[in-house]
């Protein structure tokens, strides 16, 4: 599978583990929050990357999410409020080696710095972006963000919010993104698996965690990735693999018109050729968008890698810029632009 | 080229405006008049003056766009406080205009454009053609329009392509006035149209040569002006404005530093060109991020300057208060970074194509916490370039944000520029980590310079996060520890103030000690210091004393302020400048003078106040 892999970016000579990664910080969450199963994903997926210890570079904005680089031994940045996706664009387009990935929040990256994520994405920047969802604000402490869901009663919504939040998905595929997973926080593989599956994807990769606040948005999405009913309401997709899903495989979905549906197989003469199969690597964002916005009741929620699209990034073409210039430029140097053009001798 | 009948009036400097509708050619106009004084060995300033709208309602004052000349045989220091001679295309600009002609300047107007229609949208009640308003001037009514189409009649264009040249008609009749040689005009055409459209280069080249010829025939021009060469120091020499002196000034300080450059900006408003200039030149390996907003433009630089980039951000007033956030995160973190203000009129959107000094609050204050940053000025369209060069060197070496102030005058204000070697701009050494240096600690301060050191990701051994959360000092973990914070406070702080004693001692230009001494910081200089320079010819005792380095000030300031008896602050906003002087050396006799009009101040106005302070005494 390495040779996916950036190759921009110099390889480790050894084969690092886990604890190459881990830092001597104390990690401040609360007990049972989604984020400790996040961080052991990423500790155990930058060794499987494979690239330098010092290749890695993992910036953040602002709330427990960003927290993130202090508890990584990696080179890192912990920003200001929303502004990640910025900061990543600069260390990115100013060294294409490292491998840069941002950890963000709902509300740092769909709300304050929601311009930055979107532009991010519709640049197609080389960066990595682990976008912890737990559907509220949790370093302020429980206010109600741009994916709570419409209704739900939080300390700045008493009566219940009267927003329509974003799927998460949805608005990378309208901002043309190129990558997008979406994985639940207690299936450390699958998280793995994703997070993988970006570091190998040239251009931004949108890893969406649904991840639970213990203490604010408790079981926020027990509704979907609890163990009791996750079997009918996670769908996780695979590349060239069928969309099944249910305890015994036996539920998938099925194109109809210009929609998705969920049939049986066996039932109504359905059978597994009736079943889409999963190509994530499709230019063409239309049933990624389907798949993405797919929830229950109707649908089960899509997990796992949704897309992974081949466009260039803006970084290479960056470079590729530059290069040119270089190539054919007559200007070498600030000696001959400050002579160049129309100069004379006073003599 | 000679104008052998009529007679030659040697001056010493002139100031020459050209003024008509946006699209009527101005601003090309000017700059091929002051290249072709260039050439013929003239010193001179130049400013473009424009309107916000890009394309106002035609033949209106709001649409009026102007191009400012000052030539002269000696160094000229200002724009010029009022015109010696007005080439005006239409009403409105010659309305608009008249206020800053000289009494007795020549006008030069094309009279095809004083229709009845054009007139009363310019706001004038009667012809001034005709109604005698202009008898104090020497007015060069010439029906222009009408005589660049007749004079391209041959080449068989369409009326509207021919009357688009009249700007190169009025042009020749100039070139006739000062006595100028056509040729470096007729190269200039070639340069630009050459390619492009070799037809233009025809167009242009007949419609200057019939407004030359035409002006040699007519009897309103009884006379031609001539100005001699300056006696300028030896070198090449080029035109040059302050925003392509401040992006050129930065490149040349990331050659310098070997740091590559970076620029993260959004477009604004008098800044933009500094994005312009640097976005050409990638075969010198510049990175020019233009952002989706002001912040994503500074913090793009932040983290292009965390790899070790030399990064910078340009913006002017309304975007600098959107910066104010990541400039703190720049000032917590101790990394480099240029951060570009070319103002303008405020508060707000204010004055867009206008200047004004009054973003200086906001450079030295505009933040939250104790944070203190560099502010350097630049004073002059060229020494843009070298103070663009040092706020780069002094943000690297010093581990800092540094903000730059130019203005829009200067940014868009052209002046002769002497062409230096890179070679010999001072050395850059930025405090690079080495690899594997076991003693590297993120906030480990070089004990004299209190600076940090900068380890560039993909070091090896040298793994360490930065943030906008106070950090333990020397090893840089986050702390929330109440002494911990006092002391990182006062090292910034101190970090900041220590840049002065690197800083060259602050000159003065008059005696050292005295009754009045004038200050003056940033763009004034020009102004200020040719109305102190004319009153001590005229003998009077007056020292001026002007300001680049305003954060920290250079070492001596208090020494020069107390020598004097009275100190007169003068600056293009309410006093910002006098205030932080008074913050700093309180006990001094400190009075102001303020100008906040979106104009330049004139040497006349200055004069009048220095000369009123003298009699007061």
């Amino acid at each position: 599978m390495d040779e996916f892999l950036n190759k921009t970016i110099e390889r480790s000579d050894v084969q690092l583990s886990k604890g190459d990664f881990e830092s001597d910080q104390m990690v401040k969450w609360c007990q049972g929050c989604g984020s400790h199963a996040i961080l052991n994903a990423v500790e155990r997926v930058f060794p499987k990357i494979g690239y330098r210890k010092e290749n890695f570079c993992v910036v953040a904005g602002i709330g427990c999410s960003s927290r993130f680089p202090y508890y990584m031994n990696t080179y890192g940045i912990h920003g200001i409020h929303g502004r990640a996706a910025a900061i990543a664009t600069g260390v990115k387009i100013a060294n294409p080696r490292l491998s840069t990935w941002v950890t963000t929040g709902d509300g740092d990256s769909l709300a304050i710095g929601g311009n930055h994520f979107i532009h991010l994405i519709r640049r197609n920047v080389d960066v990595n972006v682990i976008l912890f969802n737990n559907q509220i604000y949790g370093l302020t402490k429980g206010q109600y963000s741009p994916t709570t869901p419409m209704g739900k009663i939080t300390k700045s919504s008493p009566q219940g919010t009267i927003e329509h939040p974003f799927t998460v998905g949805e608005l990378v595929m309208g901002a043309q993104g190129t990558f997008f997973a979406r994985v639940p926080d207690n299936d450390i593989n699958l998280m793995t698996e994703a997070m993988f599956e970006a570091a190998k994807h040239d251009g931004t990769s949108i890893i969406e965690v649904l991840q639970n606040c213990v203490i604010f948005a408790d079981k926020a999405h027990t509704a979907i990735t609890g163990k009791e009913v996750r079997d009918n309401t996670m769908l996780v997709v695979r590349n060239g693999e069928p969309m099944l899903f249910g305890k015994d495989k036996n539920k998938g979905l099925r194109l109809n018109g210009t929609g998705l549906e969920v049939v049986e197989l066996g039932k109504n003469g359905v059978t597994l050729d009736d079943i889409l199969v999963h190509d994530c690597y499709n230019p063409d964002p239309g049933i990624h968008l389907m798949l993405a916005k797919l929830a229950p009741p109707r649908f089960p929620m899509v997990f796992g890698v949704i897309r992974s699209a081949m466009f260039p990034t803006y970084d290479d073409l960056v470079e590729d810029q530059i290069t040119y210039a270089k190539d054919t430029g007559k200007i070498k140097c600030v000696d001959d632009l400050l002579n160049s053009g129309d100069t004379w001798e006073i003599k | 080229m000679t104008n052998k009948k009529k007679n030659i009036i040697e001056r010493k400097e002139v100031v020459v405006k050209f003024v008509g509708d946006s699209g009527d050619g101005m601003q090309l106009s000017g700059t091929i008049f002051s290249d072709s004084a260039a050439i013929a060995g003239n010193d001179m300033t130049t400013f473009p003056d424009f309107p916000a709208e890009i394309r106002a309602p035609h033949n209106t004052v709001a649409g009026v766009s102007g191009f400012q000349v000052h030539l002269g045989s000696e160094k000229i220091f200002t724009i010029g406080d009022q015109v010696d001679v007005l080439v005006a295309m239409n009403p409105a600009s010659l309305k608009a205009n008249l206020k800053w002609a000289k009494k007795g300047a020549t006008l030069l107007i094309d009279a095809d454009s004083f229709e009845e229609k054009a007139i009363e949208k310019a706001g004038y009640t009667t012809n001034p053609l005709i109604d005698n308003s202009l008898e104090s001037y020497r007015v060069i009514n010439a029906p222009i329009t009408t005589l660049t189409k007749e004079s391209l009649k041959e080449l068989g264009l369409d009326p509207k392509t021919a009357e688009r040249s009249k700007n190169m008609f009025a042009l020749g009749m100039l070139f006739y006035i000062f006595n100028r040689d056509l040729k470096p005009a007729f190269k200039y055409f070639q340069t630009k149209f050459g390619k492009k459209d070799p037809k233009l280069v025809d167009i242009n080249k007949i419609a200057l040569q019939q407004g030359y010829n035409y002006a040699d025939t007519i009897e309103a021009i009884e006379s031609v002006i001539s100005v001699a060469p300056s006696k300028m120091e030896k070198g090449r020499y080029r035109n040059i404005t302050g925003n392509t002196a401040t992006a050129w000034g930065l490149m040349a300080a990331s050659e310098r530093s070997g740091r590559p450059l970076f620029l993260g900006s959004y477009p604004i408003t008098p800044a933009t060109d500094i994005l312009l200039e640097l976005a050409k030149h990638k075969s010198l390996g510049v990175k020019v991020f233009q952002a989706e907003d002001e912040i994503a433009g500074i913090c793009s630089a932040i983290g292009a300057s965390y790899t070790g980039a030399m990064a910078c951000t340009s913006t002017s007033g309304p975007g600098l208060s959107l910066k104010s956030e990541a400039i703190g995160l720049a000032v917590m973190t101790e990394l480099p970074l240029v951060i570009v203000d070319v103002q303008r009129g405020g508060p707000s959107t204010g004055l867009p194509t206008k200047s004004e000094q009054s973003d200086l609050y906001q450079a030295l204050f505009g933040r939250n916490g104790e944070c203190p940053v560099i502010v350097i000025a630049a004073s002059t369209p060229d020494n843009c370039f070298y103070y663009a060069y040092m706020a780069a060197k002094y943000s690297m070496e010093h581990m800092t944000p540094v903000i730059f102030l130019t203005d829009g005058t200067m940014g868009f204000g052209s002046v002769l520029f002497r062409i230096p070697k890179v070679a010999s701009l001072p050395p850059i050494n930025p405090p690079i980590a080495q690899p594997n240096d076991p003693d590297y600690k993120p906030y480990r301060r070089d004990p004299e310079t209190l600076v940090r050191q900068w380890a560039l990701p993909g070091t090896e051994g040298l793994r360490h996060r930065i943030g906008g959360l106070e950090k333990a000092d020397i090893t840089g973990s986050v702390s929330t520890d109440p002494m911990n914070h006092q002391h990182m406070v006062d090292m910034r702080a101190a970090k900041v103030e220590k840049l002065a004693d690197f800083l060259p001692e602050q000159e003065v230009n008059g005696p050292a000690e005295g009754d009045l001494l004038v200050v003056s910081w940033g763009g004034t200089y020009g102004q200020v210091h040719q109305a102190i320079s004319q009153m001590q010819e005229e003998g009077k005792t007056i020292t001026h004393t002007h300001f680049n380095y305003i954060m920290p000030l250079p070492k001596n300031t208090g020494d020069i302020l107390k020598r004097f008896k009275r100190i007169l602050v003068c600056e293009l906003n309410s006093g910002q400048f006098v205030n932080y002087l008074k913050m700093k050396f309180p006990m001094m006799n400190y009075s102001q003078y303020n100008k906040v009009q979106g104009l330049p101040f004139t040497t006349q106005e200055l004069m009048d106040k220095f000369n009123q302070m003298l009699e007061e005494k």
